[in-house]
């Protein structure tokens, strides 16, 4: 069994249970070993706790109900299972209050398992609609050796969600994951994704964030075995009064791991607010680490706030490659420009530029169908704003 | 019959916020349907300017004169009006626009120019046969627009862009520089085409009496300091070669 640099482990100099990463974070299963937070803590210092619905400190009971349709191909199966379950909680430890608190108190959770060996062609969908209320959920995905499947996630609805997701990437097994949150504007959704990565193993997660009114995601990759890939992608555009936030941390704790990290927004409408947060770790003793990170925010009007914060921590001298970068701006007026220099009406051209600006994160979602479908939930949202 | 005229204008560019420098002191010009007018000038005497000028870039305002296509007002045209009423401009520096294809691109400005969407089989057909007319790799069809091109094959497609859109009046801001030698010929018949199918009137700028055996101009003018220093017929041009600017520049400017 390794350990994730950001579980605390014993240092040598007789601290204790010190972490080793700055950007630790002191994880557990229990609510209670998190204080109730105050707005002014790291982790939640740009999130509208007002806006959580109660989520961070919680005192009713989970009386939401959702809709979900689980379709997989033969030979994957999906378990509704208890608490009790072993396999549940084993990516990762909840980061913050409202993760622990959704471990803490959920009742039934879903197991998928992909069998060793299992290539399909056919992706598992899970479309899950919200039907109000507030609920607190797991999952599981357990993708085990050499499978090779795409989970395509659709949240749909309303409602207030916190859970986890827990996936496991066997040794040389091939996971593409696709989030999509087309929420109602009246949805909170806060959760945590935590990746094992395998041997040889290649994790794709592709988050598609459209809707909500709060959206704050947490994906997490840590490593198993040597020669695991990790390539986290995110799209979000936040309208009026929306939050979203995404805060990934890939902790390299094994060697000869790679990773790229690639987020791009556009913010359109007064109070629009979006987060993201790019940790990368590479551990203490690892070489070969191969890392990037970058993050990109389109702001099509005045009145919205962009916070983007890379954060590289290195703890050794043998690294391969490792590097961030982060900018924010308006649409060019010189892109622009030039269309418009051809005849091309301007919000024709703006919609030209805006497609193009987010194609190559579309492109990292395999299905055309699927492709063309979140373009035009862009689309939607940009016609919005004309 | 078209007929393209300049009268006094002014432009300034604009530097920053509260920042502002005039750049364009009175120009006059009319360009009549069919006829070709070679710019020639300095480095900095505002030949792009000009042509940025008329075509309605963000970085430059005009303070004074007007620009008329057949008597209608081009400055109080949007950028992309102009454009549709029939001035083009292939840039000195062709802007790179990341994602988005130029496929997509040019049936776009191709339908907004054009007013209705050509049948997509059709259209496919003829912006083959325009790629292949100027040398350029179908395979540049499915590439973002500029993104990564060479400086030749950008003003390739400028004029791939001109003969697709068949303006009533083109402005050319050194098409000709960084061109090989066969490519400056590829691209020459591509204006000289441009120009019989439609009669078209060009305004050339251009460093160079090169392209000029090509494209044969009927005008030749001297842009020195923001203006018209004079104008005369092509030979003209020769004498530019081997005399240079320097009885245009002020002493000292
Ligand atoms: N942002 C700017 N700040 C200051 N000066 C500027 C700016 N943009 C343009 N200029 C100046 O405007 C003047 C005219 O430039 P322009 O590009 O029109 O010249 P040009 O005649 O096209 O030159 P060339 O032959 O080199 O292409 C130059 O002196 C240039 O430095
Ligand atoms: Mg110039």
């Amino acid at each position: 069994m390794t350990t994730a640099n950001t579980e605390p482990k014993a240092h040598s100099h007789g601290l204790g249970q010190i972490p080793v990463s700055k950007l630790d974070t002191h994880g557990s299963h229990d609510v209670n070993d998190f204080p109730i937070p105050n707005g002014r803590e790291e982790e939640w210092r740009f999130t509208p706790l007002r806006r959580l619905k109660g989520l961070h400190d919680w005192k009713g009971t989970a009386d939401g109900t959702d809709e979900t349709v689980v379709d997989a191909p033969e030979g994957v199966t999906v378990e509704t299972v208890g608490r009790e379950d072993e396999r549940l909680g084993t990516a990762g430890l909840p980061v913050d209050r409202v993760i622990a608190q959704a471990y803490s108190a959920f009742e039934q959770a879903t197991v998928v398992t992909v069998p060793r060996s299992l290539v399909s062609d056919k992706p598992i969908t899970i479309d899950r609609k919200g039907l109000g209320g507030t609920a607190f959920e797991q999952l599981v995905i357990d993708v085990q050796p050499l499978a090779e499947v795409t989970v395509i996630i659709t949240n749909t609805g309303s409602g207030v969600r916190a859970g986890s997701l827990d996936v496991h990437v066997g040794e040389g097994a091939k996971l593409n994951l696709v989030s999509l949150q087309e929420w109602d504007s009246d949805a909170v959704e806060v959760s945590q994704h935590n990746a094992r990565v395998g041997k040889d193993a290649s994790f794709k997660s592709v988050i598609i964030t459209l809707g909500g009114d709060l959206v704050r995601l947490s994906p997490r990759v840590s490593y198993t075995g040597r020669g695991g890939n990790a390539e986290l992608y995110g799209l979000y555009f936040a309208g009026d009064d929306q939050h979203h936030e995404h805060r990934s941390l890939i902790d390299h704790n094994l060697s000869n791991t790679r990773s790229r990290v690639d987020y791009k927004g556009a913010l359109s409408g007064a109070g629009a607010h979006t987060v993201w947060i790019g940790d990368v770790i590479i551990g203490e003793g690892t070489e070969g680490t191969d890392s990037y990170e970058n993050n990109r925010n389109l702001q099509l009007t005045d009145d919205t706030r962009v916070d983007s914060v890379p954060n590289l921590e290195i703890f050794t001298g043998e690294v391969q490659g490792a590097g961030h970068a982060s900018a924010s701006g308006r649409l060019d007026d010189i892109h622009l420009f030039y269309l418009r220099s051809r005849g091309i009406p301007e919000e024709e051209a703006r919609r030209l530029i805006i497609r193009g600006y987010f194609l190559d994160i579309v492109n990292r979602i395999d299905d055309q169908d699927l492709r063309d479908h979140v373009m035009e939930k862009v689309e939607r949202k940009l016609a919005a704003h004309e | 019959m078209t007929k393209f005229e300049i009268r006094g204008l002014r432009a300034d560019v604009l530097i920053s916020e509260d920042e502002r420098q005039e750049i364009l002191k009175g120009v006059d010009l009319t360009i009549n349907s069919g006829e070709t007018h070679a710019i020639m000038g300095p480095n900095g005497s505002g030949k792009s300017t000009l042509a940025y000028a008329v075509a309605g870039h963000p970085r430059y305002e005009i303070t004074d004169g007007e620009v008329l296509l057949d008597g209608e007002n081009v400055l109080e045209m949007e950028v992309d009006e102009r454009a549709r009423a029939g001035v083009f401009l292939a840039m000195q520096y062709p802007v790179e626009v990341p994602g988005v294809s130029m496929s997509n691109f040019l049936r776009s400005s191709v339908t907004s120019v054009r007013g209705e969407a050509p049948k997509l089989r059709q259209f496919s057909k003829e912006l083959q046969g325009a790629m292949k007319n100027l040398a350029i790799d179908p395979s540049f069809a499915a590439r973002g627009v500029n993104e990564g091109f060479s400086g030749g094959e950008k003003k390739r497609h400028e004029i791939l862009q001109l003969e697709l859109l068949k303006p009533k009046v083109a402005i050319l801001d050194e098409t000709d520089s960084g061109l090989d030698v066969d490519a400056l010929k590829v691209v020459s018949e591509g204006i000289n085409r441009a120009q019989n199918e439609n009669d078209m009137g060009v305004m050339l700028i251009t460093h160079y009496t090169r392209i000029l055996e090509y494209v044969k101009p009927d005008h030749v003018h001297v842009f020195a300091d923001g203006r018209i220093a004079e104008s005369g017929g092509p030979e003209l041009a020769q004498v530019l070669e081997s005399e240079g600017y320097e009885r245009f520049v002020k002493v000292g400017a």
